[in-house]
């Protein structure tokens, strides 16, 4: 959006209200992100608890089980390290700058 | 069939928000509005209106939840006085911006401290920047019919602004005056149902309300709100000339008492003016070239038309029933750097009433005097005068 030819104010819609339906979704709030999710997929029992919180939608369940992470949204928050419970602790968050490129993240 | 009644100003107000039946009120009593509202839970408790009314904790919550109720496409409304719209003040900011059309009577009280009860303008000049439609009242037949004008004011879609409506704390809010009021129908069909620009609860056009802005796209909001106030100028006569084909009593900006041939003249808002209203007829007898402005439309502010009403007089003092600390009375600073340029009118302040002191007959005709002095002096040596202040 930022280099595109911005709406002026005859046309925007009046005070600031947003028109388009779920349109978070163009915004990639991974890019913001410093600390990345590191998760031990055998580990994992699927409880669920870290998709049930994540503040940006970023876990990817299919079949009732995690398979992924959405990088591209994922914020690096945390949360989901934090809520995996403690005798299983397969979410390790780590300094994305510490990985290589083939290291596992997500 | 027009009805004449004799009520106070509190529950003239009431009545007009009775006969227009608005969906929700969210609401926090402070005096002297309380019993604005208390007047107005008593039709709810009757039965006579359908309003929802929500009871809420401050006046902040009473602001904020008009702005969650007007987004969802409800006809809003609340009341208060002095520090309840000054405890609300940043959610007026909201309902402008948001282009939410809340209509809300302001009982002008001063705002504390030292802690006064009594009437001046001291409230809704501290909010006259905040993007409401502001319009003063002189008596209870105005405040009625200022509310009642208030909801097609700010409804129009091409407005889409709050709008305050203010009456006189105790002057106006607790004395009775005799008033004529219109029947139920003749103001639900002025107001007519309400249609919302849009609404929170419209499932087939979502929207989100109350978004982040950057630097890249506030100033244009701010823009529209600009906009939005200009053709608020252009419709607030429309709207006064209909309802005086319904009523009989016509409205515009404001009303001129004698001004035509008027040598010096008082402008000002408010109650005052009918005392004012009453000096000049006395002067006016005795042959002496006074007269007056009423100012009605506070915000948009009319200046051309104010230019036009005062640019022949020789000398003229501006009521202000507040001060601007640091720099003045507000109306009369808006006044003089609208009206600046035109001929040589050598302009007075006169500030009064503060905290609800009565402003006499007397005094009024004094002020007079001294701008008959200053023309004939031809120059203004003291501009500002506290009426009535003891040293």
């Amino acid at each position: 959006m930022s280099n595109e030819k911005m709406p002026g104010w005859k046309t925007l819609p009046i005070g600031g209200a947003i028109l388009e339906a779920g349109n978070t979704a163009e915004k990639e709030t991974g890019t913001w992100r410093v600390m990345v999710p590191v998760r031990d997929y055998d580990a994992c029992i699927h409880c669920l608890r870290c998709w049930i919180m994540c503040p940006d939608d970023a876990i990817i369940v299919e079949d009732g089980k995690v398979v992924g992470t959405r990088l591209q949204y994922c914020k690096g928050c945390g949360i989901c390290a934090q809520v995996c419970p403690p005798k299983v602790a397969c979410i390790e968050m780590k300094l994305e700058t510490d990985l290589g490129p083939d290291d596992p993240k997500g | 069939m027009a009805q004449k009644v004799a009520l106070t100003g509190n529950d003239a107000a009431a009545t007009a928000l009775k006969q227009v039946n608005p969906d929700v009120a969210a609401v926090y009593p402070i005096t002297p509005q309380t019993e604005l509202m208390h007047k107005f839970a008593e039709f709810v408790a009757d039965g006579d209106v359908d309003t929802e009314v929500v009871l809420v904790e401050s006046e902040h919550s009473a602001m904020s939840a008009c702005v969650g109720s007007a987004a969802a496409g409800a006809r809003t409304i609340t009341a208060t006085s002095a520090n309840g719209l000054a405890l609300m003040w940043e959610i007026l900011y909201i309902a402008a911006s948001s282009r939410l059309p809340i209509v809300m009577p302001e009982v002008s009280r001063a705002l504390s401290g030292p802690i006064n009860i009594h009437c001046d303008h001291s409230d809704s000049m501290g909010a006259r920047d905040c993007g409401w439609i502001c319009l003063f009242s002189e008596g209870a037949q105005e405040a009625y019919d200022n509310i009642i004008q208030a909801f097609r004011i700010g409804e129009n879609h091409d407005v889409l602004l709050p709008v305050m409506v203010t009456l006189d704390g105790f002057i106006l809010s607790h004395t009775v005056e005799a008033l004529e009021m219109l029947e139920d129908k003749q103001v639900q069909d002025f107001v007519g149902e309400y249609k919302s620009y849009r609404s929170l609860l419209d499932v087939d056009n979502p929207m989100t309300l109350g978004p982040l802005d950057l630097q890249n796209y506030y100033f244009e909001h701010k823009r529209q709100q600009v906009e939005a106030m200009d053709n608020a100028l252009q419709l607030i006569p429309e709207v006064g000339k209909a309802y005086g084909k319904l009523s009989g009593r016509e409205y515009g900006y404001m009303e001129c008492i004698h001004m035509d041939d008027a040598e010096v003249a008082l402008i000002g808002m408010g109650s005052t003016m009918g005392t004012v209203k009453q000096v000049v007829e006395e002067m006016r007898e005795e042959g002496k070239k006074v007269g007056a402005v009423k100012l009605r439309l506070f915000r948009p502010f009319p200046a051309q038309q104010i230019i036009d009403a005062v640019k022949h007089v020789k000398v003229l003092g501006v009521l202000d029933r507040c001060i601007s600390f640091g720099f003045g009375g507000p109306l009369f600073n808006e006044i003089k750097s609208t009206a600046y340029t035109t001929a040589e009118i050598g302009f007075l302040n006169f500030i009064y009433g503060l905290g609800g002191r009565d402003i006499s007959l007397a005094a009024i005709r004094r002020l007079y005097e001294k701008l008959d002095s200053v023309k004939d002096a031809g120059v203004v040596v003291h501009p500002t005068e506290y009426v009535g202040v003891r040293e």
